[in-house]
């Protein structure tokens, strides 16, 4: 059985990565592959506890992000198209207008 | 128990008549407007004449309860009407010179623009003298008290356009509220010594009480600080200076609240409260000074002014004088008779001086009239009977209430008589002057400057210049009636009526010692000195025009000084109202104000945009320095987290 911990550092990764990519990255569509990573880093972490502890809420919650998640997919990537249109551009560094 | 007389709705009618004037009067022609305004006073009149024919049935003091009104723990205070016959001489006073000068206005005010709004301010001021007049307890007193003040406000600044109007209106207001201050505090001594300020019970309290001869008490403490209130509704020195200047209202108001009623109110409130001045004759020896001081030193200025409005206020407050000398020595029946029978000639001369003013077309310097015998008759009559009365000529009312009130005071102190037979000289002497020189002689309006013509009397400018005429019968019949009252006014029995209020405290004080012939010999004498103070007025404004302006000259700075009032304003303006604004705009204004309280403002709101200024670069519109304060955000929380654990 491969213990506990190794899940929660393989998450940490996962999440770190998100975290990082979401961080530094311009295109608008790789910071939205990433918040997907950091999501699945979370639900990583949650299944491992739902079996070490032998609870379902853990697995229940991972339903329920993926849920959120798909949601969230369906929204954000609309959210990106219509960007696209107006500013013709995937660069989150000119898409600024909220700036003062 | 005797009957329920529903007090209450003999207040309540004219402020109904000023409700529905004050709301409506706008949408409503002149007539209706004075057909409300007329019928409203008129109404509380006819109910106080229900009450006096009822008058001889009941039980006095007559006590009707209406509602509850404070109750805080022990001590209560209620809507409560107090009847007696003090009272019930007021109501008649009150309601019925009201009626008439309600009537006259109609005349007097029908150009006006703001009819209707004259009306409203005409009967709320009844609405709230009969309010202090029928109250049951000081407090109430204190609200008709107050109310009287603002109608007054109101009126005094009727043309409040004028600069000078709305000046004088809230130097009314000022000088009141200091007199006010002193009423207010006398209230609370009240409460915190007796708990209660119905008049009945705090008079029940007081009434065993050792009477204060040395020292300041308790008592004497109250008498004094009512008498300051006194001093401020009623125009007493040193709180006169507002009704000279009150003269700037309507004729009308000057009339009704400047001369009958409302300035009598203080003089109505030291005899309403003769249980405790009885018991404190230092403040009833105050009153006497400050009575006998004030006849005097306003009679010497009255000689001395050219308006005619000036004159017979000055002369109001020489005649409020006399009636605080009454109340210091204990006779507050004569006081509250010269009351009554100043009522009916000062305020005839107040509206006769209306009358003409009227005729002439709103001048009012005297200078500038004369010869209007011939014009304006009917007013030229009346005004004679006034200035006969007001001069204690027998047999007009003046001659009785004076001449009580002289010989009340020759019995206490001959210095207060002596004072008091000096002034009503000059008494005698002005009135007769300002008879002179406005309806004898020459009529000299065409040598009226141009630019001082009008007085912002707006209603009369389209008279101008022409010959003077008389005035429509609307005015001359208030004129007659209170010519007529004037005249006989003093043969009615007053001071028998109110024997049951004062009884005790004034036979105590009247000793049946002096004999019978002592006092004819005195009404002699007073007589007298009236007789030369008008044949004086005949030779220097009749006779020999040319001997007042030498005499003036002659006296060089002393007649400046009292054309000038004594220079009391400025004195007030030196000593109080100077240091008080500039030390409101230096200290207070600049200092406080602007120093601390803006600053406290405006300065934390600099601070405020400072820091915001720093903060608002987190907000650069760059999505990922939005993503790092989220991260550094979560960063801090797990921070917290972990440190909170470490801790447990």
């Amino acid at each position: 059985m491969v213990p506990l911990s190794y899940y929660l550092i393989l998450s940490g990764i996962l999440f770190s990565c998100g975290v990082l990519g979401f961080l530094i990255k311009r295109n608008i569509i790789t910071i939205f592959m990433s918040i997907e990573l950091m999501l699945n880093g979370v639900n990583l972490s949650f299944v491992a506890f739902a079996a070490h502890w032998q609870h379902l809420s853990g697995q229940i919650f991972v339903f329920f992000v993926m849920v959120v998640a798909a949601a969230e997919a369906a929204v954000g990537l609309a959210i990106i198209i219509a960007v696209y249109r107006t500013r013709e551009t995937l660069n989150v560094d000119q898409v600024n207008l909220l700036k003062l | 128990m005797t009957e329920n007389l529903n007090l209450w709705l003999i207040p309540i009618l004219p402020l109904v008549g000023a409700a529905i004037n004050g709301l409506f009067g706008r949408r409503f022609s002149r007539q209706i407007v004075s057909a409300v305004a007329v019928f409203f006073s008129g109404a509380a009149f006819a109910l106080v004449l229900r009450v006096w024919s009822q008058f001889s049935s009941l039980t006095l003091p007559h006590y009707e309860f209406l509602a509850h009104w404070i109750r805080y723990g022990g001590f209560m205070v209620n809507f409560e009407f107090y009847l007696d016959q003090l009272t019930m001489l007021m109501l008649l006073v009150v309601t019925g010179v009201g009626l008439l000068i309600h009537i006259y206005s109609i005349g007097y005010m029908w150009d006006d623009p703001s009819f209707p709004r004259f009306f409203s301010y005409l009967n709320l001021f009844m609405f709230f003298m009969l309010t202090l007049v029928l109250a049951g307890n000081y407090l109430q007193m204190f609200i008709g008290w107050e109310g009287v003040g603002l109608a007054s406000y109101l009126l005094i600044g009727f043309w409040f356009t004028k600069d000078s109007a709305a000046s004088a209106g809230k130097k009314a207001f000022i000088v009141n509220r200091i007199g006010d201050f002193g009423f207010l505090i006398a209230l609370f001594l009240m409460i915190k010594h007796f708990g209660s300020l119905n008049f009945s019970e705090l008079f029940d309290k007081v009434g065993p009480m050792p009477v204060e001869t040395v020292g300041v008490g308790l008592l004497t403490s109250i008498g004094l600080l009512l008498m300051v209130g006194a001093c401020g509704k009623s125009a007493q020195i040193p709180l006169y200076v507002w009704l000279p200047d009150a003269m700037e209202g309507p004729t009308p108001v000057s009339a009704l609240i400047h001369a009958a009623t409302m300035v009598t109110a203080g003089v109505y409130m030291v005899s309403r409260s003769h249980v405790i001045f009885d018991h404190a004759p230092t403040a009833l020896t105050v009153v006497a000074i400050i009575g006998t001081l004030t006849a005097l030193f306003a009679a010497t200025i009255g000689i001395a002014q050219t308006d005619i409005k000036k004159v017979l206020a000055y002369s109001t407050v020489s005649q409020l004088g006399y009636m605080f000398m009454a109340c210091g020595v204990a006779a507050y029946s004569a006081g509250i008779f010269h009351l009554m029978t100043h009522a009916f000639f000062k305020g005839l001369l107040f509206l006769g001086a209306g009358s003409v003013i009227h005729a002439v077309g709103g001048n009012q310097d005297m200078r500038y009239m004369g010869g209007l015998r011939r014009y304006i008759p009917i007013t030229f009559w009346t005004m004679t009977i006034a200035t006969l009365a007001i001069a204690g000529i027998f047999p007009f009312a003046g001659f009785f209430s004076k001449d009580e009130i002289l010989w009340r005071a020759f019995q206490v102190n001959k210095v207060y008589w002596a004072i008091g037979l000096f002034s009503a000289f000059l008494t005698a002497f002005y009135m007769s002057r300002l008879w002179f020189m406005t309806f004898l002689g020459d009529f000299k309006g065409a040598e009226l400057p141009a630019g001082d013509h009008g007085h912002g009397h707006s209603g009369h400018d389209e008279h101008g210049h022409s010959e003077p005429h008389e005035s429509p019968l609307v005015m001359t019949g208030p004129l007659m009636i209170l010519a007529l009252l004037s005249a006989v006014g003093g043969f009615i029995p007053v001071e028998h009526f109110l024997e049951p209020v004062f009884g005790h405290g004034e036979l105590a004080a009247a000793g049946e010692t002096a004999s019978a012939g002592l006092e004819t010999t005195l009404k002699f004498v007073s007589v007298g000195v009236a007789g030369v103070g008008i044949f004086l007025a005949w030779l220097l404004y009749y006779k020999r025009r040319d001997l007042p302006q030498k005499i003036a000259d002659g006296l060089g700075s002393f007649y400046q000084t009292v054309a000038h009032k004594y220079y009391i304003d400025e004195i007030y303006a030196a000593l109080f109202v100077k240091p008080l604004v500039e030390g409101s705009t230096d200290i207070l204004w600049h200092g406080v104000d602007q120093g601390v309280i803006d600053a406290a403002v405006n300065d934390s709101a600099v601070g405020a945009r400072h820091a915001s200024d720093a903060a608002r670069h987190m907000q650069s519109g760059n999505l990922r320095s939005y993503a790092g304060w989220v991260a550094a955000g979560g960063a801090v929380v797990i921070a917290y987290m972990i440190w909170m654990g470490v801790a447990r």
